[in-house]
């Protein structure tokens, strides 16, 4: 029998089951519970992933591809294992498509460098939004100081959305590129973009999307997306640091000059000149994080293995239980109120600053960011110096929000 | 309880009320101290009646710990040689930084010894006083980069 309506509810998700998969969760900080907010800035690790590594380091290390001994060609096998892993966890067309990367910011960089500072000429345009982070700004300034290109950047409304129409309204016949976040790490905003990259792509611009705050909440597709490039890091998807993902369309890739030179991304080195090896080795010179990249591939079995819209309902559940509890509380106001929003809540509370918050709250064992996020664009336009912010991972609890929201109140009676 | 002894009641009294607070005109020093990291701002500005500082305030924006510490500042060095405010800044650092108990001199500024068990707060509280020094070192009106102890 068809039951269209039964299907759409999610199981029940195991809250704490997750939690035991994460060993520093049991930890307790000023003999407090650890309540780990700042998962925006960094996840924390499952144990399937610390055991990834542990498990290369102890039995599999040495340098990658070209080796004929045994535990080579074992570590090239767990490092491509890897990169297979992220072709399906985004849905690449092929391994041509993923080149590992240190991070979002290298990623940015790289497609600067390589892709756009050959292409533009002074007066062309680069398009980014208002509530980008810094490494999807910089990047950009810098290309435009090498380029003579401009930087134009398309407003936010007062909730902390982006328009499809303002970013349009920018678009203009010397944009060559637009480069935006999936989702904003200092509002929690949720960005329109697969309307963004079609309004692009449908006037020949080549888009760009930071996906760093996006992978460890949705879905990524990036074909379904339509984007050219997608950049993301390891750390904030429960994986290592140090490693992240540049996606490039195959076609987009191939035409690019390589970005650094050195090992791994040759065929054939002379004193004259050299040919490059192919994708995608051509953009990975030097010996890469094999480690941290065989700890992300184990990140990205683990995120499958949980049933995702169970995931995204608890993580719902709790911005929505976040903003209803946090917005109860006499002078605290919530910044980035979008209609779409990932699971996290940025907010000032009156008479108390975010730094002052933050230490009161790390006293008792609650772990949130405090300052501008790299994003001081966003601090300028909503006109406050730092905001506080606690964003949330599937293994947070309502119990741990009320406790935010508790000692939230134990500040505002101190410093009243 | 650490906490209590980071936010002590002197401390919250002078961030909530702080004093010698807003703008001096005209002033024989002005400079600008910033975090931008966390985004703290202050605006010292001094008289000067030789080598006497006659009068003192600031304006700005930033935490509890950076407020009240300016605010403490400004009271204890108003009326002092530069020399003698130098020897503050001195103890004051010491103060922020060694384990030593806080020495009488200090007077209501020892309050902030609570600061040193939090080691992420310290260029909090000791934003307001290199911006001090640099300040007295060489008077000037604007102009050069903000002070920063990040």
């Amino acid at each position: 029998m068809n039951q269209p309506a039964l299907q759409k509810v999610p199981a029940p998700f195991d809250v704490m089951a997750v939690r035991r998969e994460f060993p520093i969760l049991a930890r307790r900080v000023h003999g407090k519970p650890l309540a780990y907010l700042d998962n925006g800035a960094s996840a924390q690790r499952p144990a399937a992933v610390i055991a990834a590594v542990d498990d290369y380091e102890r039995h599999h290390h040495a340098n990658i591809h070209r080796g004929v001994h045994t535990l080579s060609q074992e570590a090239t096998a767990l490092y491509e294992g890897a990169r297979d892993r992220l072709v399906r966890f985004i849905n690449a067309r092929s391994r041509h498509e993923i080149i590992f990367v240190r991070g979002t910011t290298e990623a940015i960089n790289l497609v600067a460098q390589s892709y756009a500072r050959p292409l533009l000429a002074p007066g062309d345009e680069v398009l980014i939004t208002y509530l980008e982070h810094h490494a999807n700004i910089v990047p950009w300034q810098m290309l435009c100081a090498q380029t003579g290109a401009k930087l134009k950047a398309a407003p936010m409304d007062a909730r902390g959305e982006i328009h499809l129409e303002s970013v349009e309204a920018l678009m203009s016949p010397r944009t060559r590129l637009l480069a935006c976040a999936h989702v904003s790490n200092a509002l929690g905003t949720v960005l329109p973009v697969r309307r963004l990259v079609g309004a692009a792509r449908s006037r020949g611009i080549v888009s760009l999307i930071d996906g760093a705050q996006a992978v460890p909440h949705l879905p990524v597709d990036v074909q379904e997306l339509g984007c050219d490039f997608y950049a993301f890091s390891g750390h904030k998807m429960f994986g290592p640091t140090g490693i992240g993902v540049l996606y490039g369309r195959e076609a987009l890739l191939e035409r690019m000059p390589p970005w650094q030179g050195g090992g791994d991304m040759i065929l054939e080195v002379r004193i004259e000149q050299s040919s490059y090896n192919g994708l995608p080795y051509k953009f990975e010179a030097g010996t890469p994080n094999i480690s941290g990249a065989i700890g992300l591939g184990a990140a990205v079995d683990f995120m499958q293995s949980l049933d995702q819209p169970a995931v995204h309902a608890h993580e719902q559940a709790l911005l929505d239980h976040a903003t209803r509890t946090l917005g109860k509380i006499d002078g605290l106001r919530i910044i980035g109120t979008a209609s779409d929003k990932a699971s996290l809540v940025s907010f000032i509370v009156a008479g108390v600053h975010p730094h002052d918050l933050g230490t009161i709250l790390d006293e008792d064992g609650i772990a949130i960011r405090t300052g501008h996020h790299c994003a001081m664009p966003v601090m300028e336009f909503f006109k406050v110096p730092a905001t506080a912010r606690a964003s949330f991972a599937f293994y947070n609890t309502c119990e741990e929000i009320d406790r935010l929201a508790a000692a939230i109140g134990r500040a505002r009676a101190m410093f009243g | 309880m650490e906490l209590d002894d980071l936010y002590r009641d002197v401390i919250l009294d002078h961030n909530r009320r702080p004093r010698n607070f807003g703008p001096l005109e005209p002033a024989d020093s002005s400079v600008d101290g910033f975090n931008p990291l966390c985004g703290d701002r202050i605006t010292l500005r001094l008289k000067l009646a030789g080598d006497e500082i006659a009068d003192i305030r600031f304006e700005g924006q930033g935490c509890a710990i950076s407020t009240a510490s300016a605010s403490l500042m400004t009271e204890a060095v108003k009326g002092r040689s530069r020399a003698e405010a130098l020897a503050l800044f001195e103890r004051v650092h010491r103060l922020l930084t060694d384990d030593a108990a806080p020495s009488d001199e200090l007077g209501k500024l020892a309050a902030l010894s609570g600061v040193r068990a939090y080691p992420a707060r310290v260029k909090c509280a000791s934003l307001c006083w290199h911006t001090l020094v640099s300040a007295l070192q060489a008077p000037h009106t604007g102009a050069l980069p903000p002070v920063s102890t990040e």
